[in-house]
């Protein structure tokens, strides 16, 4: 029983994990809290139940819902981001939780306010291994989250953009003295976070087969929560954080009740703010963020 | 005055609360992201000293907006160790814990919400919203006001002159989750409900929508921000199901043109100008 809702918190932590990851390269890197990645996981939900619907074939329909959140993020990086630079740090959280409200309201409109059952599509297949249960589906999730965390942790730490990028992340006017192309390197930023929450909103509607406009609220938010206690700016943070908060959830619900989730979630996140601010594996700020 | 028009002014008033209680630890560079959770103290202390002890709800009502000021300064003082986004962070859960507490403890109702006998009619709420505009007004005028700008503009420079930093920040901060408790102890008896799934995170995070989108810079943007919020979806309901949308691409492109906001220190400035000199050519 205990090891069986590990095993579910780990795979709902997976999904934590990529949102927890995009929040990161986001605030590590920009210095931005993007409130819009809610929006942009709700859309990769969303926009592929749409296409399927249509009648698309799901390869079409995926890669349309990674094409509309990229495309949208480019959207918040010109109009939320962009003008803000230089004013209060807190103005582009207004704007970007503006496109959060516009993006959950269009798909209102569309789709009406319904949960819509998203269909399966992978057979409901089990893996058993001793007492414990594994669908094929969440095992496929948490890999393919486990396979992009460790290809961004490559890319950032061996390729020349990923050199750029920290480069920003550790001082942005040293870096544009440096030579580092910033106009084109901060929206493949907005890109990468719009995609991996993109890609959490798809592994979501896989799972547990269900889509709404509001669904992006919640896991987003934990997704905030995740990057706080694993480390604000440290992808590997982000990924402990991640698999904490889903742990977290899932022995909760089923040890106490469904209500007491928040308090131990954000019960946790309160304890390490207050404790340790720098999170788990975080570095102690070295300059004031937001 | 029409059921519907006073409806929406009722609305307002609580919007104008909550978004003062927003602007003063803001106003000091702290961003509150949590004061959905202080509301919901207000509320269901108030609420439960008036059902459970009989008391009067004049008695209740400040005894809620203290309890709520009082969970501020304790919570402010381990919270405000932490700076910028994190504390934003750490207020955040602190709200999102509080209405959780709220909503399993069964002595007020849990997730079933908690029905609050007193009432207090409109213009109550009315008069306790004016109240607060004028305690902000009269709290700009003093010195605390410039403390509080001067620990946002450059706190090392702040705590050279003498200030007290940490002092300032606890109180600007512990003030407002008083001003939070305030609006919700009405809240509770204006619309004899209270339920803790009120008190959620969009609330807060919207409150700071007010305010940023009024501006921080005067006094009067929290006021400004909350009527725009309040009362423009209204005059769009004609377009009904489109209106949070259009509202929403508004935010975006008003954010994007003047990101410090509606009313500002040089606007007030300006319009003080031409008005000093319309009455001189009356003269």
């Amino acid at each position: 029983m205990l090891a069986q809702q590990i095993v579910n918190g780990l795979m709902l932590g997976a999904i934590y994990m990529l949102m927890a990851v995009a929040f990161t390269l986001a605030i590590g890197v920009l210095n931005f809290l993007n409130f819009s990645l809610p929006g942009l996981f709700m859309l990769g939900g969303m926009v592929a139940y749409g296409f399927i619907k249509l009648g698309w074939p799901t390869v079409f329909a995926f890669s349309a819902a990674l094409a509309a959140a990229a495309l949208v993020s480019l959207l918040v990086e010109r109009f939320a981001y962009r003008p803000m630079q230089g004013g209060d740090p807190e103005v582009p959280l207004v704007s970007s939780l503006g496109f959060l409200v516009l993006l959950e309201n269009l798909m209102l409109i569309y789709f009406g306010s319904d949960q819509q059952a998203f269909p399966a599509l992978v057979p409901d297949l089990n893996f058993r291994f001793g007492g414990l249960v594994i669908g094929i589906a969440q095992l496929g999730s948490l890999v393919l989250s486990v396979l992009l965390v460790l290809w961004l942790s490559w890319f950032l730490n061996s390729t020349a953009t990923g050199r750029c990028i920290r480069t920003v992340a550790e001082n942005r006017d040293t870096a544009v003295l440096m030579g580092v192309d910033t106009g084109r390197l901060v929206p493949m930023l907005f890109i990468a976070s719009a995609l991996l929450a993109a890609v959490a909103g798809l592994l979501f509607a896989v799972n547990y087969q269900q889509v709404s406009p509001f669904m992006g609220e919640g896991v987003g938010f934990k997704g905030v929560a995740a990057m706080i206690v694993g480390g604000m700016g440290s992808i590997w943070g982000a990924v402990l954080g991640g698999l904490l908060i889903g742990l977290a959830e899932v022995l909760s619900i089923s040890f106490i009740g469904a209500d007491v989730v928040n308090i131990t979630v954000y019960g946790l996140l309160l304890l390490i703010l207050i404790v340790r601010p720098q999170g788990l594996i975080g570095r102690p700020a070295t300059r004031e963020k937001l | 005055m029409s059921g519907y028009l006073t409806g929406v002014l009722v609305v307002l008033a609580f919007n104008v609360m909550a978004a003062y209680a927003v602007y003063l630890p803001l106003a000091a560079g702290q961003l509150n992201l949590g004061i959905a959770g202080f509301m919901a103290i207000g509320a269901y202390a108030s609420a439960f000293l008036t059902n459970e002890y009989q008391w009067s709800m004049w008695a209740a009502i400040p005894v809620g907006s203290a309890l709520a000021g009082l969970t501020g300064l304790l919570i402010g003082i381990p919270v405000l160790r932490t700076h910028g986004i994190y504390l934003a962070m750490a207020t955040f859960a602190l709200g999102q814990v509080i209405s959780a507490v709220f909503l399993n403890l069964e002595v007020v109702g849990g997730a079933a919400g908690y029905p609050v006998t007193d009432y207090v009619g409109p213009y109550g709420v009315f008069a306790a919203a004016i109240g607060v505009v004028l305690l902000m007004l009269y709290l700009s005028r003093t010195r605390f006001a410039l403390y509080l700008t001067a620990v946002k503009s450059d706190a090392t420079v702040a705590d050279l002159m003498g200030i007290s930093v940490r002092g300032i920040q606890v109180a600007a901060f512990a003030l407002g989750a008083a001003v939070a408790g305030f609006g919700g102890a009405f809240y509770a008896h204006h619309y004899n409900f209270v339920e803790a799934q009120h008190f959620n995170v969009l609330l807060s995070v919207f409150t700071v929508l007010y305010v940023l989108f009024g501006g921080t810079q005067t006094v009067w943007g929290p006021l400004v921000g909350a009527a725009f919020f309040t009362l423009a979806p209204e005059l769009l309901r004609a377009s009904d199901q489109w209106r949070y949308a259009l509202f929403a691409i508004f935010i975006i492109v008003f954010m994007a043109m003047r990101p410090q906001g509606l009313v500002t220190t040089s606007l007030l400035r300006f319009t003080r100008r031409r008005t000093a000199t319309e009455s001189e050519e009356a003269a």
